[in-house]
Order: C-alpha cells, then structure tokens, then sequence
C-alpha cells in the first residue's frame, strides 16, 4: 500500500510537478521539443540535399529512353523497365568485376590498415631519434600528389629492383608491370592509395589513449608487442572501422591506382570510369553503322551503372557502423 | 653511433628499438618506393624532358621551368591564387559543418541510424571515378534544375541574404558566407569523413563527463565548449590537415588539372613537374604552418 502511494507520488500531474518547478519543467519541455522540432527540420533539409542526387538517379535508372525526352515525365518513370539495370551490367562485365574488385579492396584495405596500426602505433607512442624526420616523411606522402610521381613509378616498376641487389645477383631487373604485386608492395610499404592518412588519423588516436593503462600493463610484465595487441587494440576499434571503411570505398571507386597497376583486371571502378565509351562501342556493333548514343541516354546508363556499384558499399557501411558507433567500455580508465 | 646508443640506455633503448620496429615498415616502403619517383621528379623540374620511343632523355635547364611558371604561363599564377583562396574558405566552411553535423548526430533520437548512414553517403559519391561522372552528367543537373523551380517562390535563404544585403554592414564578408551557402551541396559532399572522423572522436568522451559537469551546474553550451572541445581538439587538428589536403588533391582542382593537362596533354613533364613542386610547396607550407597553430591549442590526455 504504502509502495503504490509512492509511486503516485512520484508520478504526479505534469502541471502540479510544474507549479512545484516554478515554471521550470514546462520551460524544458518545450525547449527539448523545440529543439527536436528544429533538429528534425534541419537533418530532413540536409538529409534530402544529399539523397536528391541519389534519388533522381534512382528513378531516371527505371525510364525507357522514350521518358527521358518527355518533357512532362520528371522523376516517376512513364513505362517502367528494368532494361537499364541489363545493359549497364553486360556492358561493365558486372558480376566478374565485382568479385574482382571485393577481392582487390578487401585484401588492400585489411593489409593497409593493418600496417598503418602499426606504424601508427609506433609514432603516437615511442620516443626514438629521427621520429621528427620520419614523422615529416609520412606528411609529405600525404602531401604529395600521385599524379606528380606516376611516371616515375612506372618506370620504377617496369625495371623494378630493390636498392640493385637483384641486378646484382641475375643481371637483369625485373618488370612487374601488369602484374597485382606491385600494388600489394606498396600497400605493405605505406604507399598505397591515402596510406599516409591512415597513419597519421590512427597516430592521432592513439596520442588522445592515457599512458597510464600502457604502464599498467608494462609493470605487470606484459611485452611491447603484446600490450599494443591486448591493451591498446581493442580501445581502437572505432577508428580501425573507420580507416577499414575509408580504404575500402576508396578502393573500390578509385580509379588513378587501378588503371596505373591493375589495368589487367576488370574492376568495378575502371569499368564505370569507361561505361560510356563502352556503350557507344556497343550501340555501333549493335546497329552496324556508325551512330552516336545520344547524351541523355547514355548518362542514364552510366548513372545506373553508378547506383550499381554504390550499392554493395552502402549494403558494407550498414554492416559496418555498428564498429564506429560503440563508445569505448572495456577501458579501464574512462577518457 | 656508439655514443648515441650511450645515451639511450636501458628501457629507454629498448623502447626505441621497438619504436623503429613499429614505423619499420614505412621507412622501407618510404625507401624503396617513394624516394627514387621523388627525386627523379624534382629533377625533372629542371629539366627539359624530350620522349623518345620508350626512353626519355633529360636536359638540365637551370630553373627555366619555375621562370616559366611563375613569369611566362598566363593562367598558373591566377589558378594558383585562385585555388587557394576558395581553398581557405571552403576548408574552413567544411570544418564548421561537419563539426556541427557531427555534434547533432551525437544525441539520441528516433531514426539515428538511418541519418548516419545518410550522412555517410558523401564518403562514397564524393569518392575517385563517381565525383568525375557527377560533374559532367547532363541528365542529373536537369532533373535539379527542375526539382529546384518548385521551391524558387519560398526560398527562406534567398529572402534572409537580401535582407543581410540591404543591411549594408560588412557586405564583402557576407558575399563569401553566401557563396558557401549556395554551394551547400559542396560543403555536404566534400565533408563526409570529417562528420565520421568527429563522431568517431564524440564517440569517446565517457558521458560521465557530461554527467558530472551538469550536476555541478554547467549548460550545454558551457559544457561543449569546456568538455567537448577540448576533448576532441586533436581531431580538429586531423580534419583541418585532411581538408586542406583532400581539397588540393580533388580531380576538380583547377591546378592538378592544369598540371595533367601539361603533363599528359602536351607531354611537357618538365614543366608540368616544376608546377606541382611549386604547388606541393606552398600547399606543404600552409598545412605546416595552420597545423603548428592549431597544435598549440591541442590538448592530448598525456
């Protein structure tokens, strides 16, 4: 009895637990729904500004090219057809490329980020001579364009050897353009597509960890390599999914490095950078005669074929947000 | 040598031992793969580069090639000064975005997830191949056009510039906010990774914090500004170097454009080389000198 008068008590009327306030409890209600009001007005304005693009491609991908000249058809198809969705994957070698491209991107992104840990690791925490120097080394492979050094690279891989040693012991370079390898050594090395970044966004973190939990750790015996696995590993996983994330899709979509060392393979991203070129190529084969596609077709293509490739990264990202957005608990000291 | 390894005795060696094991794998991949391409291409700029079949052969020509940037070439100076003005601006416009982007996908509310992944969005569409297939697609700045002629009569943004306008204060600083405005797709799409960097650093104050802080009185506001933000300043420091560098590096810069179109259009590598060494220079100097002033404000929990 006496339980069930407290918890009337407790829940008494809004407007007698505000005369008890003084007016405050009302004054925060409508501040919390105000700010709920305006906070939803805001993510829904900027939440459409970036799907809009997303959407028209989306609703241009399921018109016949009849609709896309029809001044009256906007964004909901007149003859709905899926024919679109055929042609971009014929034309791209869809479902080949697409396991290539998995393949390439997941290999690439695990063994950069699994470096650039490491190297990471190694900056934000050890005091070793010359980390100035190198740590400015590691800017200016941030800095520096691909572009600039790409024939350089080219020529470096086409007669490639390493400081001489294999001149010296077969008399002749090797050339390894064509091949993936090259691209897999210089993710290894730091050098691969953004490697800098990584290094210096997973420097940052490690700096923000106390020191104090690594000390724990070191005076109850535990060894560098096994503190950096067991203590300092599992507090970063939030930015590990993230760099993780990031080299994927930019791997996936990136299309400098892909066509300079992995022209052999057919990729998503190579394939859509020709989709266009491709279509036309086809449309002539198709018609026998020398024909141009008309520029509203085939950016519908190619816009269907860029849903196409989005896809399997956003399907990756609702898979993976979970990494980024748990907080860290299994720390010992709260930050 | 042997006096340096005097000085680093005991733990303090071995930790450095261990230090260079960890960074151990980009001091070779530095070594063997960016060192050589490097130097070859700052030679390069003082060159006159000639293609042969299959072979180059190389000229040396003084700094013919920075006179040329610098005094013959009529466009270079103006992209140059150009691009690094919106730079500045658009940097710092991305910043204040994300940040506050960031700040509101932090709370709790219905449907959080899904706004996310929205907002994760950019990362991708703003990403290699798709940003140079967006810029020349016809079709879809038709459709904009089109959905954009709906709202022409309510624009809120529209009515509030004329009205800043008319007020007639600081009218030039306005123009600039007003562009960064226009253009908020811009904004939105280039600020992708910061929005993810940011959270992910949101993500990492223990809310006690904020617990503690209101029960000894502090606002909101008090406690983003004592709390939140020194808390993630080192992040800051992270987002302003990427988004200086990401905004140097984009395929739709006018420079890099300029210097492939050299390079690969008119095969003048010597040229093309002297310019992007003069554009890394100065694009390096600014982050290093931006980056110490941030740093100063950093705090890191050592």
């Amino acid at each position: 009895m006496s339980k069930e008068k407290g918890k009337t008590k407790k829940y008494a009327g809004f407007w007698e637990r505000n005369r008890q306030s003084g007016g405050y409890l009302l004054k925060k209600e409508i501040l919390s729904y105000g700010g709920s009001i305006c906070r939803f007005i805001l993510l829904f304005g900027m939440c459409f500004m970036i799907l809009q693009p997303l959407l028209s491609k989306i609703s241009v991908s399921f018109m016949t090219e009849s609709d896309l000249y029809n001044p009256i058809v906007i964004s909901v198809p007149e003859h709905f057809t899926t024919q679109n969705y055929l042609l971009a994957a014929q034309l791209m070698n869809y479902s080949k490329s697409i396991v290539n491209s998995f393949v390439i991107s997941l290999t690439i992104a695990i063994l950069q980020v699994a470096v650039a840990t490491l190297v990471g690791y190694g900056f934000a925490r050890f005091e070793f001579p010359f980390k100035k120097f190198w740590f400015a080394c590691v800017m200016l492979v941030i800095l520096i364009p691909p572009q600039t050094i790409s024939t350089s690279l080219h020529l470096h891989f086409r007669f490639f050897d390493i400081l001489g040693i294999f001149k010296l012991l077969t008399g002749e370079t090797i050339n390894l353009r064509g091949s993936v390898l090259p691209y897999y050594m210089m993710s290894a090395g730091c050098m691969g597509l953004k490697n800098g970044l990584y290094i210096y966004m997973i420097r940052q973190f490690f700096r923000t960890i106390p020191k104090e939990l690594e000390e724990a750790a070191y005076v109850d015996g535990c060894g560098t390599l096994r503190t950096f696995v067991r203590i300092m590993l599992p507090d970063a996983k939030p930015i590990l999914t993230s760099c993780f994330l990031f080299a994927f899709v930019w791997q996936w979509t990136d299309g400098f490095y892909s066509k300079l060392f992995l022209g052999s393979q057919s990729l998503v991203s190579t394939s859509l950078a020709r989709l266009s070129d491709t279509l036309g190529a086809y449309i002539q084969r198709l018609m026998g005669t020398t024909t141009t596609v008309s520029l509203a077709y085939s950016n519908c293509i190619v816009s269907t074929g860029t849903l196409m490739i989005i896809m399997p990264l956003i399907v990756l990202y609702l898979f993976a947000q979970k990494g980024f957005v748990e907080s860290l608990s299994s720390t010992g000291i709260k930050m | 040598m042997a006096r340096q390894k005097n000085k680093l005795a005991g733990l303090q060696r071995r930790k450095a031992i261990s230090g260079y094991l960890f960074i151990s794998p980009f001091i070779i991949g530095f070594l063997v793969f960016m060192i050589q391409p490097f130097i070859q291409s700052l030679y390069m700029s003082f060159c006159q580069v000639e293609i042969g079949s299959g072979i180059f052969v190389l000229h040396p020509a003084g700094i013919d090639n920075y006179i040329q940037a610098f005094r013959i070439d009529p466009e270079f100076t103006r992209l140059l000064t150009e691009e690094l003005g919106r730079m500045v601006i658009n940097s710092f416009a991305i910043m204040v975005f994300s940040f506050f982007v960031a700040l509101i996908l932090n709370q709790k509310f219905k449907g959080r997830a899904l706004v996310r992944a929205i907002f994760f969005l950019p990362v991708i569409l703003s990403s290699g191949v798709i940003l140079g297939l967006e810029t020349d697609n016809a079709l879809m700045a038709n459709l904009q056009v089109a959905i954009e002629e709906t709202t022409q009569n309510i624009s809120i943004t529209e009515t509030l510039e004329e009205i800043l306008r008319t007020a007639g204060v600081g009218t030039r600083a306005f123009e600039e906010v007003f562009q960064v405005i226009d253009n908020i797709y811009d904004v939105a799409i280039a600020s992708g990774i910061q929005i993810i960097i940011f959270l992910s650093g949101l993500q990492t104050i223990s809310a006690s914090m904020y617990e503690a802080a209101e029960i000894e009185g502090c606002t909101k506001w008090e406690s983003l500004w004592k709390i939140t933000f020194p808390m993630i300043s080192s992040l800051f420091l992270v987002n302003w170097v990427y988004t200086v560098v990401d905004f140097c590096m984009r395929s739709d810069n006018e420079v890099i454009d300029k210097i492939t179109t050299v390079m690969t259009g008119q095969l003048n590598y010597g040229f093309a080389s002297a310019m992007s060494w003069i554009y890394f220079l100065i694009v390096m100097a600014l982050v290093g000198v931006s980056s110490l002033i941030i740093s100063k404000g950093v705090y890191y929990y050592e």
